[in-house]
């Protein structure tokens, strides 16, 4: 597969393609990691969450 | 399960945690049938083989857009109905909007530096998608500015409804003004003036790109669920220091 005399540009655009979607990916998978970590550290500190809370922080 | 279950954050990490799998999955194929039509894509008469650059550049741009109409939708859903999963939605969408309208803005500009002999011209398409990640940026920032989360919410909703004014200009912005930018060759009425051999790969991608965000979507809602609770239960922690202190 020839891509004539433009080929950095392609290739340029594929690649930063790529590498934002890596990082997109990676910053997802680390701040799930990180959420996790610290849910699992305050259950283990005996902290539980309320039952009765504001709609906007039912989450 | 019925729609209205999800409305309940604990169901909604239940589901997405069996549905994400699958979506991984069938985004990966996508990919990667997507990238192998591209790359057997013929070379066109006239842009020769920087056509390629259209698989990535178009479903990027179309993104930047489609995913400022989900936050609109999402926004509708915190102003008006107060759910408690809309604000989850729009704040996790806006760094991924960000991020594709970011790659249309570069892609762009790479596929126009050869096809035009300049990487940027302020005409009316390449502003208003200028504006709109600018706007993006504008509402992480108020996010990530606001410590209340409910104020934050409503303030971000008012700024997105506001910001979908930007959507029919950056649509319509190459038929009401001149501009270097060609006019639409797919969503048109009278229907798509691109060659098959194109149009494919240019849907197959289309598509990819979309069930990306899908997944990259929910995964970073899950996100945001946890960081909220992360939060509340912070509060009750500091809450329980206060008293006993």
């Amino acid at each position: 597969m020839s891509l004539g005399p433009y080929a950095t540009f392609i290739e340029a655009s594929y690649l930063v393609v790529l590498l934002v979607v890596v990082l997109l990916i990676a910053w997802i998978a680390i701040d799930y990691r990180g959420q996790k970590r610290r849910l699992s550290e305050l259950e283990s500190e005996g902290v539980a969450r309320r039952s009765g809370r504001q709609p906007m922080e039912k989450t | 399960m019925t729609l209205i279950d999800l409305a309940n954050p604990t169901r909604f990490l239940a589901f997405t945690a069996r549905l994400l799998p699958w979506l991984v999955a069938a985004t990966a194929i996508l990919l990667a049938v997507g990238l192998y039509q591209s790359a057997m894509a013929p070379d066109d008469y006239q842009q020769g083989a920087t056509v390629k650059i259209m698989f990535i550049h178009v479903p990027n741009a179309w993104l930047s857009m489609f995913v400022w109409g989900v936050m609109s939708l999402a926004a509708l859903g915190t102003l008006v109905w107060r759910h408690p999963l809309a604000d989850v939605a729009a704040k996790a969408a806006a760094p991924l909007g960000a991020a594709f309208t970011f790659l249309a803005l570069v892609t762009g500009s790479l596929w126009g530096r050869p096809m035009w002999g300049t990487y940027w011209e302020w005409d009316a398409r390449l502003t208003s998608v200028l504006i709109l990640f600018l706007m993006y940026l504008g509402l992480i920032a108020l996010w990530r500015s606001v410590e209340d989360p409910s104020r934050a919410a409503r303030a971000a909703a008012i700024l997105t409804l506001v910001g979908a004014i930007n959507l029919p200009i950056i649509k319509f912005s190459v038929d009401w003004w001149n501009t270097l930018h060609q006019p639409a060759s797919v969503m048109r009425m009278g229907g798509s003036t691109l060659d098959r051999a194109f149009l494919m790969p240019l849907l197959v991608m289309a598509l990819a790109f979309s069930l990306l965000f899908l997944t990259l979507h929910l995964a970073a809602m899950r996100n945001e669920i946890l960081r909220r609770r992360v939060r509340a239960m912070q509060m009750i922690q500091a809450q329980a220091g206060q008293r006993a202190g």
